[in-house]
């Protein structure tokens, strides 16, 4: 089992839903990014997304898309962010996955990525343009690797790409709870997580759900019904707001502290 | 697990569907509703009376004779100029809009450039009663204010983008954030032969009157068909239907013209066929302007139909199999063309279609004096009055 796979594991045992940070690696800086995920592991995340900045983030909204570009503003590339996870390893052995488009990807080639991802130690890869039909390229490589490939379930996914998505999971699915960008106001969480938690019975396999989930209350919501929660906009909009990089670390501190305690079910 | 079927809609290794989860039912369900609307004769129906009664079709073709005597070839032009709204746009919209009402779509979406396409969306929703939002880049908004007018005229809101480069490819981008919230309900028209499939394929397919027309046009006309056809290409749809007609005519050259904006060793353009690598943007995999990191690049173009950093995939996949060719000619060049077009034919074309114009003195080179050649005059150029004549007082 990988080391996802045994945080979603061990969250469960300590019945409580594994929680998943997402930060967008290079906002402000890769330096602070750093800190930044060895900040979230202390301080109760179970999962680091590690964001890669594209310039054309399309599923994203504006607090994501303004990470990104700050990110490449910043001289943020692809092994760089390589670079970044070989450093967080000597610090934290929190599981690392590397979320983005595929453009970059694709860019870096796909086999290179997948040795070079394997050999610095981060744990598989959630591409958010890249449904299982067009994921073979990727997908293939990094199982053989032993890594991680994190498919997507939406509201829209009828039964047969929810069987598809279930059988191209190596770990987790990550659940979409809604329809549309990041960082939207959720609808209706709560049934969300309910039709999540029922598909995650029928699968048997964890569903993680994000999109829109933003306080310790909604994340309270969601780890009534299945075993992974992912917070993304609202970490991504306190190190937007901090004015130092050492104010950054503090919030995000707080807030997945936070977060973690609103994961426990009681 | 077995490994899932490639997706549909692959030109070569070009193509496919890049998108969001959330989106793939969506094009699923496009596809099954075009494909059955194929097969539907009241909706080709329907279509065809549409396109000859209201938009005008079938266009003329015209033998440009003073043009003739400046190139040297004969030169052949396919009017879509003369289509209502002022460019081929409108075949692809008045398809897809009836294509959406057919799905049971009560909201439309767009994405523009010049705005040819947001017109031609807006006319298409005005005519059957669908509400339309259409997405502009800030930057368009600006350079081609007559055609925002003309869509808030005709009943649509237009969303000016700032994101970005503030122009096409964020516009797009808007378009597909709006399109992941609103899927269920709304059917997003997209304007060129780019985006995920079924698109490229849909949009070729309702382009394909032009070449079909022309074609036929030429063979009554011309007693043949013509040496060389030539398109400008921004995503690519004008050229992919015009294209359309010829591609089994193996004597029929097809080419391609882009837009070298400053020139192409500047960096400032939007020619990734001439001079992009091979990339995915907007759920497909084709020709695209990007870093060596895999960011993409923003365009740059006179022409705002043009200013895109990526093409349909069905153009990359004609480039590398050596059946249509490609070439760039710069701004200036352009706005030569379009001044020469203007003197010699009566005929103000769109900047974007100046592009096809200023590159037949090197068709005309490659096919010789006795020949034919068919231009596709994709759209009329009142629109880009403002944007010529800043430039020649710049000039002079």
């Amino acid at each position: 089992m990988g080391r996802i796979a045994d945080a979603f594991a061990k969250a469960k045992k300590e019945n409580r839903a594994a929680l998943v940070i997402y930060v967008c690696a290079g906002d402000p800086d890769l330096r602070t990014t750093e800190d930044l995920v060895v900040a979230a592991a202390e301080s109760g995340a179970d999962v680091i997304e590690l964001g890669v900045p594209f310039s054309d983030p399309t599923a994203d909204g504006p607090a994501i898309q303004r990470a990104s570009e700050r990110s490449l503003a910043a001289g943020t590339t692809l092994a760089k962010v390589l670079d970044t996870i070989g450093a967080i390893r000597r610090r934290t052995n929190v599981p690392i996955l590397l979320f983005g488009y595929y453009n970059p990807i694709l860019s870096y080639g796909e086999q290179k990525l997948v040795e070079e991802t394997a050999a610095r130690g981060a744990d598989g890869f959630l591409v958010v343009d890249l449904p299982p039909e067009e994921s073979d390229g990727l997908r293939l490589p990094a199982i053989e690797k032993g890594l991680d490939f994190v498919p997507l379930i939406a509201p829209t996914s009828d039964r047969d790409r929810v069987t598809e998505a279930a059988a191209a999971a190596t770990s987790f699915l990550y659940y979409v709870s809604m329809t549309g960008v990041t960082g939207s106001k959720a609808t209706d969480l709560a049934s969300a997580s309910e039709r999540a938690g029922a598909l995650q019975r029928e699968l048997n396999r964890p569903i993680a759900i994000g999109f829109g989930v933003k306080t310790k209350e909604d994340v309270t919501t969601v780890a009534r019904h299945v075993d992974g929660v992912v917070v993304g906009s609202a970490v991504v909009r306190v190190i937007e707001e901090a004015e130092s990089s050492a104010a950054a670390l503090s919030a995000v501190r707080t807030l997945v502290a936070e977060l973690a305690a609103g994961a426990r079910r009681q | 697990m077995q490994t899932p079927e490639p997706a549909p809609g692959r030109y070569g290794p070009y193509g496919g569907r890049y998108v969001a989860e959330t989106l793939m039912p969506a094009l699923d369900e496009l596809t099954r509703a075009y494909e059955e609307s194929q097969r539907d004769p009241a909706f080709q129906a329907e279509l065809d009376s549409l396109l000859h009664h209201y938009a005008g079709r079938p266009t003329p073709t015209y033998f440009a004779s003073r043009l003739t005597e400046e190139v040297g070839p004969r030169i052949w032009l396919k009017r879509e100029d003369l289509c209502h709204t002022g460019a081929h746009k409108v075949n692809n919209t008045i398809g897809q809009i009836l294509l959406a009402k057919r799905m049971g779509k009560t909201r439309i979406i767009a994405e523009t450039g010049a705005g040819q396409h947001g017109v031609a969306t807006a006319t298409s929703c005005a005519l059957m009663g669908l509400p339309c939002e259409v997405y502009m880049g800030a930057e368009d908004v600006r350079r081609q204010a007559p055609n925002v007018r003309r869509m808030e005229l005709l009943g649509a809101e237009v969303h000016s983008v700032k994101s970005g480069s503030a122009t096409l490819k964020d516009a797009m981008n808007e378009a597909l954030r709006d399109w992941v919230t609103n899927v269920r309900t709304t059917h997003y028209c997209v304007g060129s032969v780019a985006g995920p499939h079924p698109y490229p394929l849909i949009v070729r397919d309702f382009q394909a009157v032009i070449g079909k027309e022309a074609r036929a046009q030429m063979i009554e006309q011309a007693g043949k068909l013509p040496d060389a056809v030539v398109a400008c290409v921004g995503g690519g749809s004008n050229a992919m239907g015009i294209f359309a007609g010829f591609i089994d005519d193996e004597s029929v050259r097809l080419i391609g013209v882009e837009a070298a904006g400053d020139g192409i060793a500047t960096g400032r353009h939007a020619a990734p066929l001439c001079a992009g690598g091979v990339g995915v943007l907007h759920g497909a995999k084709s020709y695209v302007l990007q870093t060596a990191d895999g960011q993409i690049v923003e365009a740059h173009s006179i022409s705002a139909g043009l200013d895109y950093p990526g093409v349909g995939p069905e153009h990359a996949w004609l480039k590398d199999i050596g059946r249509a060719t490609y070439g760039a000619v710069t701004d200036a060049q352009a706005l030569d063309a379009f001044q020469q077009l203007c003197r010699t034919e009566g005929i103000i074309p769109a900047l974007e279609t100046s592009h096809a114009f200023a590159y037949l003195p090197t068709v005309a080179k490659e096919v010789g004096d006795d020949a034919d050649i068919l231009v596709c005059l994709s759209g009329r150029g009142d629109k880009d009055l403002d944007t010529v004549l800043a430039q020649l007082k710049s000039r002079s």
